[in-house]
């Protein structure tokens, strides 16, 4: 058994953002642990723009926003162990780990950050009827399939799910000669950024069918055609509303799901919405030392904001380590999403012991025009903003300052909302 | 009857005539199985006992392709069927068998108990005539539970449940795992496996039968017809008396692991007012199993699911087991029963076709009495052909290891010795590379990637082989000596990718 004060798992934007700032701490001792042959993670197969503008100013693709972070990994001398998988996080932050050098090992860890990131909901999940033949993706793994090993996954595509990685595979395909006949959304309203709708789809004249699902695929041995259909509001195929489409591959981007098999095997508390773990205003689980970050926490759209928040998981796991003074006992202060918010990252903040500001990031649940968001101590409000668009595709964010809420020191509950006035 | 089928001998040898000058490829042997389904395998397994030349002939591209990789998995306890049926008869043999033969064969089997629930005071003579028949059937250990002791003993089980029966013989099996030892040991044994060939004609000859396809002629003393769905059409290629089998369609849903213990039982419904139920079971993988529906279908090759039958599993379901998470839906699929008109299994030479032998009709409970079907045909074969038993006959298989079986030390040397034990390829099932390639290289290796899925679970999970799709297509590519672009998901034409660039 080896041990770290600080074990990362995961080498993609969050964990090497998380060793980053650990280091920039002060910490010596950092092991970033990545499943895959090579750091960077998910952002390898994304190899279009739009990466870095917040945390760069300037427009990169994936790989080279993950070049980036990669660069200070060597510079800084920060271990990594590649083709490494973790097996269990046990008790006292035993982890076992499994690789072809080192074989079944185990690895003590001061600190655990989970930076695993997360997976993609496979048709099973909707419960698409049909055949079962060749020719079905979830975006992602067609994407790789792309751009990193360089094959051709389909000629004729229909896509279903207006997430990013579907939009993006859309311009994709299309770039590469496939011919991409439809995406549909069965919400209605996109769940991508609207930029990559214009980008994607409105640039190529890909038609997006809002309210519409795949209810049929054909085709014994490669995919040859689905069927899409209307839906009514509670998101049922409307009859007589049946359209075919002669195709040979159909791309799923029907969502994503936080990755967190390790994190429920080690007790890690998760939200049900989110499907993250709860943390505080450290980004600490419910198990102490353990933080997570990135979309292993909760899905985000843009890779800003996971290094962001990552390298604050970096230094929350530093001062645990290595505490530079005596934590004030205090309580938990929950934060609760409510009216229009589906949930919030973190759900909980320690007033006592919280940095100057806390970023409150959040999702709506559906499509708002000229509403305001929201926030209350308790039963006053203490934030109102006006905005003209919120939706459900673009994570949004409040920011919670200490010295304001050193002004209430019996605050019960923050709560985070959306109001029409 | 005989004599219909010497009148055909002359043209017949003009056309193996004909055949040869097109190039086919002769082959012969003493008997040849059509199918290579969980029962073809089963046969071929016992029939290789004995000193014979055997062929399994398949027109997938792997065992295990057709019902039987699309079914509840069940070992039925044997309480369904008729008194003095074959079915009640192989059922309950086959019950017997499975455990002796799992751990000669190395497939998984747990005997979890079945239940079958009953909502409605009404029906309680009906759940009491259901005990009589397994009594019958010679089904031991049968009881009758209260609903409260059914929720004992089952928490989930909704208040709705008035009463239960209990067999605590029934259990669960890896219908995979079952079928590809089966088919494997039989290969080990000295079967052929002639795969992607499908039988299009069956001629009766002087000394057998030939089977036909496009591009071969198997020369057979004896036949054994387990073309599950397609079990009439050969059947009726050589009998007057007529089968019709009708494809019983079922749909399922299968779960995430994390549902995989709402239930520890298998809960069948008995059938009452609200017509026939659908169970809930645990798999032997630790996922939750819930279906099948039954709707008769024309088309044999109809497996595709349809949005009422999928949303009929969810409604029916909940009757039984209350809080089955279906949003953790991970996948579903459907399978064809092969139902035949007189409701019972055909197991036997044809009557009016002598050396051919039929195990048709194979619908539940096949599965459970593919072993039994397996010993009694092979038996049958093996007296007619007066053939003597192997002196070296191999009765054990060894499976793939799985090393989340081991000890930490187990595995840790197993790394040591072959690191690529070491590199985990499908992350949600911890399936390593070395198992895949073991999975390719063995007995009878798998060629595609459901192959591979079926044989170590690669794919098989949470993701649904989103993640080591790409992976998995290497290492396949790797081992075969195969064109990455020729990689199928299945059968021929199953190509995942439509180019390389």
């Amino acid at each position: 058994m080896t041990e770290h004060d600080i074990v990362i798992i995961g080498g993609g934007p969050a964990g090497l953002a998380a060793a980053d700032a650990a280091r920039k701490a002060g910490i010596e001792d950092i092991m970033i642990l990545e499943r895959e042959a090579y750091l960077g993670g998910i952002l390898n197969q994304c190899i279009h723009n739009g990466f870095g503008l917040h945390t760069f100013k300037e427009e990169l693709t994936g790989p080279e926003y993950a070049v980036r972070y990669i660069k200070m990994i060597e510079e800084e001398n920060i271990p990594y162990l590649l083709n490494t998988m973790v097996l269990d996080i046990g008790r006292d932050k035993v982890l076992t780990i499994i690789n072809r050098g080192e074989g079944l090992t185990t690895i003590k860890a001061g600190a655990v950050i989970l930076a695993m990131g997360c997976r993609e909901r496979p048709r099973g999940a909707l419960n698409i009827p049909g055949f079962r033949p060749a020719g079905i993706y979830s975006a992602g793994t067609a994407q790789r399939l792309m751009n990193m090993e360089g094959y051709e996954v389909g000629k004729e595509a229909v896509i279903l799910g207006s997430g990013d990685i579907g939009l993006i595979m859309a311009r994709r395909m299309t770039l590469e000669g496939a011919r991409v006949k439809a995406v549909a959304e069965l919400m209605p309203y996109s769940g991508g950024l609207k930029r990559n709708i214009v980008q994607c789809l409105d640039d190529y004249g890909i038609s997006l069918k809002l309210s519409h699902t795949v209810v049929d695929i054909e085709g014994k041995e490669r995919v040859t055609g689905v069927t899409l259909a209307a839906v009514d509001e509670k998101r049922k195929p409307i009859p007589g509303t049946e359209e075919h489409y002669t195709c040979d591959t159909l791309l799923l981007s029907v969502g994503l799901i936080p990755e967190n098999e390790l994190s429920k095997g080690a007790g890690v508390q998760l939200d049900e919405i989110t499907s993250g773990p709860v943390v505080n205003d450290r980004l600490e689980t419910s198990i102490s030392g353990i933080f997570a970050c990135g979309n292993v926490l909760h899905v985000h759209d843009l890779v800003d904001y996971v290094s962001e928040e990552a390298s604050l998981a970096g230094t929350s796991a530093v001062s645990y380590v290595k505490p530079r003074k005596e934590k004030t006992p205090s309580s938990q202060i929950k934060i609760k999403a409510a009216g229009g918010v589906r949930y919030t990252v973190p759900q909980y903040l320690d007033a006592e012991n919280m940095e100057d500001q806390v970023k409150v990031r959040f999702r709506v649940s559906d499509v708002y025009r000229d509403r305001y968001i929201s926030v209350y101590f308790d039963s006053e409000r203490v934030s109102h903003k006006k905005r003209k668009v919120l939706a459900p595709g673009e994570m949004e964010q409040v920011v919670l300052k200490k010295e304001s809420l050193a002004k209430y020191p019996d605050l019960k509950q923050i709560v985070v909302c959306t109001e029409v006035e | 009857m005989s004599l219909l089928f010497f009148s055909m001998i002359p043209e017949n040898r003009e056309t193996i005539t004909d055949l040869e000058e097109n190039n086919m490829k002769e082959m012969n042997y003493d008997t040849a199985i059509i199918g290579g389904g969980v029962i073809g395998c089963a046969i071929a397994r016992e029939l290789s006992r004995y000193d014979l030349k055997i062929c399994v002939s398949e027109r997938e591209e792997d065992v295990c392709s057709g019902t039987s990789k699309s079914n509840s998995a069940i070992v039925h306890a044997g309480y369904d069927a008729v008194p003095g049926s074959l079915k009640a008869r192989f059922n309950t043999e086959g019950n017997r068998m499975m455990r002796e033969l799992s751990k000669a064969l190395d497939f998984s089997f747990i005997r979890n108990g079945s239940m079958v629930i009953c909502f409605s005071e009404k029906d309680i003579p009906a759940l009491n005539a259901l005990y009589e028949k397994g009594v019958k059937n010679g089904v031991p250990d049968l009881s009758i539970l209260t609903g409260d002791e059914v929720r004992t003993m089952e928490p989930n089980v909704t208040e709705t449940a008035v009463a239960a029966l209990y067999a605590p013989t029934g259990g669960i099996v890896c219908p995979f795992g079952l079928t590809i030892a089966l088919a494997e040991n039989a290969c080990d044994n000295g079967v052929e496996f002639l795969f992607e060939m499908e039988v299009k004609d069956i001629r009766k000859t002087e000394h057998g039968y030939d089977l036909i396809s496009e591009d071969k002629v198997i020369h057979t003393s004896y036949v054994i017809n387990a073309a599950g769905v397609y079990a009439d059409e050969f059947h009726n290629m050589v009998s007057e008396k007529k089968l019709r089998i009708t494809p019983r369609k079922g749909d399922y849903c299968l779960l995430d692991k994390e549902a995989g213990t709402l239930v520890s039982h298998t809960i069948f419904q008995l059938p009452g007012k609200m017509g026939k139920g659908i169970l809930v079971t645990p798999t032997v993988h630790g996922n939750l199993l819930t279906g099948p529906t039954a709707s008769d279908v024309e088309d044999k090759e109809a497996t595709g699911t349809t949005a009422k039958e999928l949303s009929d599993i969810m409604v029916k379901s909940a009757w039984g087991v209350k809080n089955i998470p279906f949003r953790h839906t991970i996948t579903s699929f459907s399978g064809l029963r092969a139902h035949e008109d007189g409701e019972d299994f055909v197991v036997g030479e044809v009557p009016d076709a002598a050396g051919f032998f039929d195990a048709a009709g194979m619908e539940s409970p096949g599965l459970t009495s593919a072993p039994a079907v397996g010993v009694y045909l092979a038996e049958l074969i093996a007296q007619k052909a007066n053939a003597k038993k192997k002196e070296h006959f191999q009765e054990t298989r060894k499976g793939i290891v799985n090393p989340q079986k081991l000890s930490f030390e187990q595995r840790a040397e197993m790394i040591n010795k072959d690191p690529s034990y070491g590199t985990i390829i499908c992350r949600c099932e911890g399936v390593s590379e070395g198992e895949i390639v073991d999975a390719i290289t063995r007995t009878l290796g798998a060629v595609s990637l459901d192959g591979i899925k079926r044989r170590v679970r690669a794919g098989m999970g949470r993701c649904q082989a989103g993640f080591c799709t790409p992976k998995t297509m290497e290492l396949l590519a790797r081992e075969t000596g195969k064109k990455i672009e020729d990689i199928c998901k299945n059968r021929t034409g199953s190509n995942l990718l439509t180019g390389k660039r």
